[in-house]
């Protein structure tokens, strides 16, 4: 085998904090060769990036390497001045960011800024550097890249700044090319695209790929070798492939089966959860520092440190008992329970109806050239049901108005239209003109943990406030029943005085459904609850709220961006585009074809956790449109692979009734669909449910 | 799925290493963030000297402020007088120390009262929003519009000095930072999920206000008001300067420096003591809400 391009031995770096010295990265190891790509997986604060910056040397100001050798090509990168360092960034080195627009700056024309690149490293005069920019544009398969490079950053959409990063990374074909989380920040959609992208890249060009992620399916889609990083040090290194059939580290296992699987049946087995948090790399456990966590652990490991060794050609471990550790299939089995079986008997009635809800926002008029004001579709004409004791799942790209939608059921942001109506009778449109007990009936978990708990106000005022409110408890009753929602959300008692600073994201977001669920309402409304955390923190999140569902039979309304999290949770599915809802069903028939052109998208674009299947490489050019220049016809159009020609573009779609409750919203004959989708099926069936 | 936290809590204890470093509590927290802050510690501790001569002043001072004693008129400064003594035998350090009293209660509570009363326009003009919060936004800004000194010069030239319109005039200038300061947080807060949270279970507005808004605007409301607080010291010696402040015969710095004004070729020290004694209590509460910035509001931002 080839020499390694980028090399990395008993690296450690020191962080000096206010705390103290943190030692962030400890004794890591690893080579990344030519036309390959090193995944870096591992939850947040497992020091992933610190790694990669701290190997380039590009680091905080608090932040040292202390120890280890870095080579790139065979250069020593270690002792090299901050000359020739800054030589080799962006040369020899290229790194994309998470977010395209804050690498970019926002006042020079994209052209303007990448071929600063070319000149600065390449050595070329404006013109040679405009070609080249113009070369490199139409290698990241940028659609008409002279007008792009006339372009602002703000006027480029997140996927295609994204591309735009990539090339201006690659101009000056790096040794070494680091990727930090380039896609996380992007829709599912465009996020396929990129990926697409990156892969192809990967053939054409020599760089050396050094890929951080935290997600599990994006690996799968680009690395060649992954490495799996748990608070400063690798756990386990493997080929893609090895690693995900035969994991050897109990933590990955965990990992992995912290994902859903994508499995369209109504049964539901539990997710494998991994108690406790990631430690603090100042508060690491004496002996193996995952065995506090680990399923596996013995007495024995709590003596000594296990060192990342060899377990199988290529394939290391940090574990005693790796020869324990069964294969993934067998341990989720053993790791997890059936918690929702097949629905049985009579459909539940009704909860919640929407009919034809509309969500129009003013838009600011022109003030000078005085054009009339269109109206944002935000939400133009949803109609959804949620019956009782079930989860009704919203899926869509950002901007497709599904967060709208929850907003106007329960109150915070009227409908301008429509009806919205539970069980039967209507609701005022505005939270402000429900009575109480109509407000305690629908709660709310939002997205952002960290803005959903008062920062000034502790947990147990949290969850107490409503029961004393809504639920007309004394104080005294109110505390004990705190301390019941406490433990049914899995928090010690000892949490109730804790402020919400001292708690981590997923601890938050256990205290924002326990203060849903405080009001013992029938309906809660997820607006990604889970999107902002860890997989593991997002499995036992699942895990919870679908274990509460049993217990209390509330209804969900799950909204998410995720396909693998919404097929797990929900009963029903709704797809929304623009406004609209392109499809809504149960959630198998949603799931199985036909589908409707949007859904078998979205499908196909989700990153799935599992090398072996293989999904139809259907791709969306372009972004959801702005809610104001709603498209004629078929709002799904434009952007539509399976498009009929000029009956999409002028006329509404029908809706077509499928079997079961299941309807379409597309000019296309369900037959039709079936037909077409079943010739490749999105994903090879049998493999996905092995 | 009933996890078993205690469970959980002992398999951990069988790993704890040594001693945890322990996240400090917030307080402690900000002083340690404080202590590696020279500047910001040597304005606090200025100020806090300040202060403890503004309330122990008299009992401190050597000799009586009002006491006359011709022998020494204009005399420079001397152990006995170590800021020297005016035309008519006063002794300057006295009347400086005394004098601390009238600049820390009329800023002191010109600003309390701006702070209150800007705060009250800054939470409701905020949250409610629309047209009364431009209304009122604008009319703010015509206040500001002028040029301070000038509004309080025309303020009190009209009511007429007294140490009660002193702090009116105080108060008037400085409403509308302090409501424009509090009235920026309650837009960034308003829409935040928590206080969504509350609207949707029901809360009334003035829970919404006084319980889950403000206590979230008070670090940077503490700043500003800190930041008022070292203005209203100039302010005030500036207007007693041009004789519309504190009134003779109570010791004023201001008013010290108008009166050094004909002694200044014989007798500089006159005005150079009490200058100098405005300047460093300006630049310490300037360093000290700095700080205070710099300590609460790392980044610049919020928490």
């Amino acid at each position: 085998m080839a020499r390694p391009v980028f090399e990395i031995e008993g690296l450690h770096i020191d962080y000096a904090t206010e705390l103290g010295v943190l030692h962030a990265v400890r004794d890591v190891s690893l080579a990344v060769h030519e036309h390959e790509s090193f995944g870096l997986v591992g939850e947040s604060g497992s020091g992933k990036s610190t790694l990669a910056m701290g190997a380039i040397r590009y680091l905080a100001s608090n932040g040292t390497v202390t120890e280890g050798s870095v080579r790139l090509n065979g250069v020593e990168l270690l002792g090299l001045s901050g000359k020739a360092l800054r030589e080799l960034w962006g040369s020899r080195i290229g790194v994309v960011y998470q977010s395209p627009l804050s690498a970019l700056n926002p006042s020079i024309v994209i052209g303007k800024q990448l071929a600063e690149v070319a000149c600065q490293h390449l050595g070329m005069d404006q013109a040679q550097a405009r070609t080249r920019v113009t070369e490199m544009l139409t290698k990241v398969a940028m659609p008409d890249p002279e007008a792009v490079m006339r372009r602002y950053p703000h006027q480029l959409s997140g996927g295609m700044l994204q591309r735009c990063v990539i090339a201006m990374a690659l101009m000056t074909d790096p040794s070494l090319l680091i990727m930090d989380e380039p896609t996380t920040a992007l829709d599912v959609t465009t996020q396929a695209v990129v990926l697409d992208l990156v892969a192809d890249l990967k053939r054409e060009f020599d760089s050396a790929i050094l890929y951080i992620t935290h997600d599990l399916g994006v690996i799968t889609k680009i690395c060649d070798r992954v490495g799996v990083m748990y608070a400063g040090e690798f756990m386990e290194q493997a080929e893609l492939r090895e690693l995900f059939k035969r994991p050897r580290h109990p933590y990955t296992l965990d990992l992995l089966g912290c994902v859903p699987r994508f499995d369209p049946t109504p049964q539901k087995r539990s997710l494998v959860t991994i108690p406790g948090a990631i430690p603090r790399v100042d508060e690491l456990p004496r002996g193996c520092i995952f065995g506090p966590r680990c399923g596996f652990v013995e007495e024995a490991c709590k003596a000594a440190r296990p060192p990342l060794a060899e377990v199988a050609a290529a394939h290391l471990s940090a574990c005693r008992r790796w020869a324990d550790v069964p294969p993934p299939a067998e341990y989720l089995r053993e790791a997890t329970e059936a918690v929702r079986a097949e629905a049985e008997g009579a459909r539940p009635g009704v909860l919640v109806a929407a009919d034809g809800t509309q969500v129009h926002f003013k838009s600011a008029k022109g003030l000078v050239r005085g054009r009339t004001a269109r109206p944002i579709r935000a939400v133009d004409g949803v109609d959804l049901e949620v019956r009782v004791g079930q989860t009704l799942g919203v899926v869509g790209e950002s901007g497709s108005g599904k967060t709208t939608v929850a907003r106007a059921i329960i109150g915070l942001t009227p409908a301008t239209g429509g009806e919205i109506t539970l069980h039967g009778k209507p609701l005022p449109r505005s939270a402000g003109k429900r009575p109480r007990a109509t407000l305690r009936e629908i709660q709310m978990v939002f997205q952002n943990p960290d803005a959903s708990l008062n920062p000034t106000r502790s947990v147990g005022d949290a969850i107490m406030r409503p029961l004393t409110l809504l639920g007309g408890l004394g104080r005294h009753e109110a505390k004990g029943r705190a301390g019941e929602l406490l433990a049914a959300v899995s928090l010690p008692v000892s949490y109730f005085d804790r402020l919400p600073h001292e708690l981590s994201g997923g601890e938050k977001q256990r205290v924002a459904i326990a203060r849903a669920f405080a009001a013992e309402p029938e309906l809660i409304l997820c607006d990604e609850p889970i999107s902002s955390l860890d997989v593991s923190v997002q499995g036992s999140l699942m895990n919870l709220l679908m274990k509460l569902q049993v217990e209390k039979s509330t209804s969900y309304v799950f909204i998410s961006h995720d396909l693998s999290a919404v097929q797990h949770l929900s009963d029903a599915i709704a797809v929304v585009y623009l406004g609209h809802v392109m499809e809504i069903g149960d959630a198998v028939r949603v799931l199985t074809p036909p589908f409707h052109p949007y859904t078998e998208a979205l499908l196909s674009a989700v990153p799935l956790a599992d090398p072996d299947v293989k999904q139809k490489p259907i791709r969306l050019g372009g972004s959801v449109p702005s809610a104001m220049d709603v498209p004629p016809g078929c709002r799904f159009h434009p952007r539509c692979p399976r498009r009929l020609g000029d009956l999409c573009r002028e006329q509404e779609p029908p809706w077509r009734d499928g079997e079961g409750e299941h309807r379409i919203y597309c000019h296309i004959p369900l037959d039709e669909l079936a037909r077409l989708q079943a010739e490749t099926l999105v994903l090879a069936a049998a493999e996905a449910g092995a | 799925m009933t996890d078993s936290i205690v469970a959980e809590e002992e398999a951990l204890s069988g790993f704890r290493a040594q001693t945890p470093m322990d996240r400090p509590k917030t307080w402690r927290l900000y002083w340690r963030r404080l202590k590696k802050r020279p500047a910001a510690l040597v304005g606090t501790i200025i100020f806090c000297v300040f202060l403890f001569l503004a309330v122990f002043g008299p009992w401190v001072a050597p000799y009586d402020y009002q006491a006359q004693n011709v022998k020494v008129r204009l005399d420079a400064p001397s152990l006995s007088h170590p800021f020297g003594a005016d035309q008519f035998g006063r002794d300057i350090f006295s009347r400086i120390i005394v004098g601390t009293r009238n600049i820390f209660l009329i800023g002191g509570f010109g600003t309390l009262v701006a702070v209150i009363i800007g705060t009250a326009i800054g939470l409701a003009s905020g949250y409610v929003g629309g047209a009364s919060d431009e209304v009122v936004m604008r009319l703010l800004d015509v206040l500001l519009s002028f040029p301070s000194l000038l509004l309080a010069l025309v303020l009190l030239s009209t009511v007429g000095p007294s140490n009660f319109n002193l702090v009116l005039v105080v108060a008037v200038l400085y409403i509308p930072m302090v409501a424009r300061v509090v009235r920026s947080m309650v837009l960034d807060l308003k829409n935040k999920e928590f206080v969504e949270a509350a609207r949707v279970r029901g809360e009334k507005r003035s829970y919404i206000l006084f319980r889950e808004i403000l206590p979230n605007s008070l670090p940077p409301l503490l700043v500003e008001a800190s930041m008022r607080f070292s203005y209203s010291i100039f302010l005030v010696a500036s207007l007693g300067y041009l004789g519309l402040g504190v009134q003779p015969p109570s010791p004023d710095w201001g008013l010290q420096i108008n009166d050094a004004r004909n002694f200044l070729p014989i007798a500089p020290w006159l005005l150079l003591f009490p200058a100098c004694t405005i300047a460093v209590l300006v630049v310490s509460t300037n360093l000290m809400s700095d700080g205070l910035r710099q300590v609460m509001l790392p980044g610049g931002g919020r928490n």
